[in-house]
Order: structure tokens, then C-alpha cells, then sequence
């Protein structure tokens, strides 16, 4: 079984108090940390733990700038066998059709079996690219998947409705699957670990070995711009409680019992 | 020219409430370019439902197969493709759903159409679609345009419009005979699979704490579970709470979990992704205790604190011990 996994760095941003950049364009991003987008970490786990079940190859995909070879080299330390970027400049400001645009280049020469993603990215979740990709390669896909079972050149999946219910299909293969975080538990990667996965090359590709040219990528080739980024207005304000913890407890103390609370 | 399709989104026999959130939406998009506002009703015997939905569109178009029995986008694409290119609407409008996020992405590039997903807010611009959406887990906002076209898609996050009717429509209904010729091949839906039958059922508890992320580590539990015992409450999650497994599905509140009404619900470092606040808009009031002071929890809470959690909850867990006894 030959896997591609196609991943994203992305900044962590759950617990930042986040600011936005004097051309309204982003959010600064300078002093922020980049990982491995959390779906897409999700999505390497089930490719390898796939490989060591059955056996195959992983590859591992990125489009971004140069950084996202440390990306890259994380997947390679998880259990990739091999690693693609495209760095190309005239890729940057790609949105998710010119994103896939690129991906499905690199991807159609390749061999595989089955292709995953993350459902979504955590900075701009569109939920596009991998839906897209599937269209342009002309496989099936399946979205917001929990659960893959791997049955000859079938495979039995689970994806995520609404509300805790889920759905099982049957898809051939192959075919296309947007991973679902809490699909599996990921494992942990050493710093050693990602530094031994120095050694393993990883192929460059840009704009001309994808066969495309500069307007059918970066911002040109997009459907999709940005206008500008703002805060999200405050619909409701809630009343900030403040002081010590012992003031504060007091207060919610008050509050529960108010408010119903049987103490 | 500005015709609006709206995705009519049924499971199991019901409509879905973002079908009249969109449809809302929609005749306000049509009224704004002169257009009409078409529900389409993709199903096997759902014609009860098209009856429901001729008080929302100008015209209801059904087309019943049953391949189309239960969701599954390989055949709905077909169908829908089929009456796009015959119909040629301006816009379409997906719920940003399970559904829809299986749906839209293929019909676009088939189609050829720009596509905006999980949109808050659409309008029309002389250049083409405009749309407001959210990025970064819902701390920020984006404007967004698409290209020009001569059609857009766009997904609509659940929520987003009223789902109250306002003018009551008289669509007629327009069967349209399935294009779907052959039995669709690659991907066959087997069966839903129920949630499992919870040991706690959060959704009949008067006092929730509930825990996120910001929890930090899974033994950070024991004490949120001290606190809830003392309040007489249980304990809930947001996703990743269960993406880790520590604690179990049937304790996240959200889209794709509960939805809870609590008297009281304590949100401990949940940053308040929509999908988590969707399942707490029947609480009565809401506390919540977050490092970040732009946490969304803090625009659907009544009362924040900008704090450590940890500093906070075993101070709390004592007060209201020692009022008890």
C-alpha cells in the first residue's frame, strides 16, 4: 500500500493572545511557534500505522516556504519513507484550489494507493484542498474520517456526522481521505529523532517540474483573496471578574448561588 | 440572472434547521440582485419535506431517487451538477456540515466555480461574491472575495442566520425526472453508527465545569472533577479533551458531540471554537476561566476570567466545601 500524505506548518495560536498586522493582511506572526498542523498529525499517524500493519511506503507532502522542511523532516522521523516540498516562491499566497492545483501535479506521477489530509487547517480552514484534489486526480474521497480498515482494494471507513452519529461506507480504492482528529493517538516525536531524519533527502519540486506557470499558482492562480483580517466584534461582553483568587472564588461563589447553583 | 440555490439538508425524514437558516439568507441575497430563490430537495420519498419547504423559496425542486436515500455526495454531485448547468443559479448555498464539507469542494472545480467554505456573512459586491469567515480556531476574522464568475458556491456555517421565518413564500414544486443513470460505483453508504449509550448524560445536568485544552495534562482532571462534585455538577469537554482520550465522547459538548442546557456551565481553558458554543446555547449562565483575554468563550460567557485556571479552582473547590459544611 503506497501512501501520500499531504501536510501543512502551521502557527500555534490556541492559547495566544493574538495581534494583527499593520496591512490587515495577518496576524503578526514573528514570535509565534510553528507545528505540524494537528489534523495533519493525525493523518501521518493512521499512514504509518496503515504501513506497519500491511506494509507499502509513506510519503509525506508539503506545500510552504523553506521552514516547512522541518515539517517535513517531523513525518520523515514518524515513519515516512520519503518527502516532497514545494517552495517554490511563486507558490506562496496559493489558496486552496491553487494549493491543490499543485499538489494534484506533484501527486499524479506518483504511485499511490491512497492519498490522506487533515479535514481541516487550524490557521484558515477552508476544508477545501482535499476534496479538491480528489476531483482533479479523479479518485473517490471521503471527508471527516475516523476510522480506515484497509480490506484488499476496498476499504471500510467511518466518518464523523453531527451530534455523535456517525456513518460507515465502502470505498475503492484508490482514494482520498481527510483524517479526523481523535482518529488514533499519535506518537510522540523525539528532538533526536527529527534530527537523525536529517539524513533522508527530501525532492524539491517548482513551479516548472510541476508543469505549471506562475499565474496558475501563488495569488494569480487563486479563486479565493483575502481583503483583510480584523477582531471579531464583540457580540456580547461578559463582566470580567477580577482580583485575587480568593476574591474571584468569592465572586463565583455568589454567581452559582444566584444563578441557581445547590450549595 | 441571481438566482440562489439553496442545498435543502435532510438526515433520517427531517430537515435540518441550517436549511432555514440558509434559505433566510438566500431571499435576502436574491432580493438584493433580483432573483429567485430556489430550495433544492436531493432524497427517496422525502415529498413531505418539499411540502415544508414551499413556505421558504419561489420553487422547490425535487428530484427522488433511491440513490439519494441517504447523504452521499458521489451521487448528490451528479444530481446537482445536472441542475446547475441547466438552471445556471448565481450562487449556491451548501450547509458548511458533514454534508456539505463532503459535497462542495468536488462541485466547485467541476463546475468550475470559485468556492467560499464556513461563511459567517455573504453579500454581493460589483466584482462578484463577498464573504466574512473565520480563521485561527475563531480568534479572527477574515474579508474574503472570490473571483468573477458567472457562478459561486459557498458554505454556510450552522448558525450563522435566523432559522425564523419571516415572509412566507408560496414556491410550487417542480419534480425533476433523476439524472442519475447507472448505480453509483465507487462509494456505498453501509450504515449510521449511533453514538454509544453515555454512563453520565451530560445533556440532563443542571451544573457543568467543562475542560479544553487548557487543562494541560490529563491528571489536571481529578481536580476539575473535585470542584464538579462539590458544585453537584458532572464534568464535560471540548474536543480535544476527547482527540486525547481523557475523558470519553460522550462528555464533549459541541456540533459533533452534546448539545447541553445547564443552569450553569464553567468553561475552564476552552477557547470557544464555534463548534463547542454550539452545543452551550441553551445554557443559562456561563463562566468562563481563560489565559487569553481574546478567547472567544469570552464573547457568549456572562462572566470571564482572564487567569490561571489553576490558580483559581482549588480556591473555588474549598470555598464551596466550607459552605457546606
Amino acid at each position: 500500500m503506497d501512501i501520500i500524505v499531504c501536510v501543512k506548518r502551521v502557527p500555534e495560536t490556541a492559547e495566544v493572545d493574538l495581534a494583527i498586522e499593520r496591512d490587515e493582511k495577518d496576524i503578526v506572526k514573528k514570535d509565534l511557534v510553528f507545528d505540524i498542523n494537528e489534523w495533519d498529525n493525525y493523518a501521518m499517524e493512521e499512514a504509518v500505522r496503515i504501513k506497519e500493519n500491511i506494509g507499502g511506503t509513506v510519503t509525506a507532502v508539503t506545500l510552504g516556504e523553506e521552514d516547512s522542511r522541518e515539517t517535513l523532516r517531523r513525518c520523515l522521523a514518524m515513519g515516512a519513507d520519503r518527502a516532497m516540498i514545494l517552495a517554490d516562491p511563486a507558490l506562496q499566497g496559493s489558496d486552496a484550489y491553487a494549493t491543490a492545483l499543485a499538489l494534484h501535479q506533484a501527486i499524479k506521477k506518483e504511485r499511490y494507493d491512497l492519498i490522506l489530509t487533515g479535514v481541516q487547517a487550524s490557521d484558515d480552514g477552508y476544508a477545501q484542498v482535499g476534496g479538491i484534489l480528489a476531483e482533479m486526480l479523479g479518485i473517490p474521497h471521503v471527508t471527516m474520517v475516523t476510522k480506515v480498515d484497509i480490506q484488499g482494494k476496498l476499504a471500510k471507513v467511518r466518518r464523523e456526522l453531527e451530534g455523535g452519529l456517525e456513518e460507515e461506507l465502502e470505498v475503492e480504492l484508490p482514494a482520498l481521505f481527510t483524517i479526523q482528529t481523535g482518529i488514533n493517538e499519535p506518537r510522540y516525536v523525539s528532538i533526536m529523532g527529527i534530527r537523525k531524519a536529517r539524513g533522508k533527502e527530501i525532492r524539491e519540486l517548482m513551479v516548472k517540474d510541476l508543469e505549471l506557470t506562475e499565474d496558475e499558482v501563488g495569488q494569480k492562480g487563486s479563486q479565493i483573496h483575502l481583503e483583510k483580517v480584523f477582531l471579531p466584534p464583540v457580540e456580547k461582553e461578559a463582566e470580567i471578574i477580577q482580583g485575587d483568587p480568593s476574591q474571584i472564588s468569592e465572586r463565583l461563589l455568589e454567581i452559582i448561588k444566584e444563578k441557581g447553583g445547590v450549595i | 440572472m441571481g438566482d440562489v440555490f439553496v442545498l435543502a439538508e435532510h438526515l433520517r425524514g427531517e430537515l435540518r434547521e441550517v436549511t432555514f437558516e440558509m434559505l433566510n439568507k438566500g431571499l435576502k441575497m436574491t432580493e438584493d440582485v433580483g432573483g429567485e430563490l430556489y430550495a433544492i430537495l436531493l432524497g427517496h420519498q422525502v415529498s413531505h419535506l418539499a411540502e415544508q419547504l414551499k413556505g421558504w423559496a419561489h420553487k422547490v425542486l425535487l428530484v427522488d431517487d433511491p440513490q439519494l436515500e441517504n447523504f452521499n455526495s458521489e451521487p448528490y454531485q451528479v444530481v446537482l451538477s445536472h441542475l446547475i448547468k441547466h438552471r445556471r443559479p448565481s450562487l449556491i448555498l451548501i450547509g458548511h456540515t458533514s454534508f456539505g464539507m463532503d459535497l462542495a469542494p468536488n462541485l466547485a472545480v467541476e463546475l468550475g466555480f470559485p468556492l467560499i467554505t464556513d461563511c459567517i456573512e455573504l453579500r454581493w459586491e460589483p466584482a462578484g461574491l463577498q464573504a466574512t469567515r473565520q480563521i485561527y480556531g475563531g480568534k479572527i476574522n477574515a474579508q474574503v472575495s472570490a473571483r468573477e464568475s458567472d457562478g459561486y458556491l459557498a458554505t454556510v456555517r450552522v448558525g450563522s442566520f435566523s432559522a425564523e421565518q419571516g415572509v412566507r413564500l408560496t414556491g410550487e414544486i417542480e419534480t425533476i425526472a433523476s439524472p442519475l443513470a447507472e448505480e453509483i460505483k465507487y462509494k456505498r453508504f453501509i450504515q449510521y453508527i449511533e453514538a454509544a449509550i453515555a454512563e453520565v448524560d451530560i445533556t440532563q445536568a443542571e451544573i457543568i465545569v467543562a475542560v479544553g485544552r487548557g487543562i494541560g495534562e490529563q491528571e489536571n482532571i481529578a481536580m476539575v472533577q473535585e470542584l464538579a462534585d462539590a458544585l453537584g455538577g458532572v464534568v464535560a469537554c471540548s474536543r480535544p479533551i476527547v482527540d486525547k482520550k481523557w475523558l470519553p465522547k460522550e462528555r464533549q459538548v459541541g456540533t459533533s458531540g452534546k448539545t447541553v442546557k445547564p443552569k450553569i456551565y464553567i468553561a475552564l481553558g476552552i477557547s470557544g471554537a464555534f463548534q463547542h458554543v454550539a452545543g452551550i446555547k441553551g445554557a443559562g449562565t456561563i463562566i468562563a476561566i481563560n489565559k487569553d483575554p481574546k478567547a472567544p468563550i469570552f464573547s457568549v460567557a456572562d462572566y470571564g476570567i482572564v487567569d490561571d485556571l489553576f490558580k483559581v479552582i482549588p480556591v473555588l473547590k474549598e470555598k464551596v466545601e466550607a459552605l457546606k459544611s
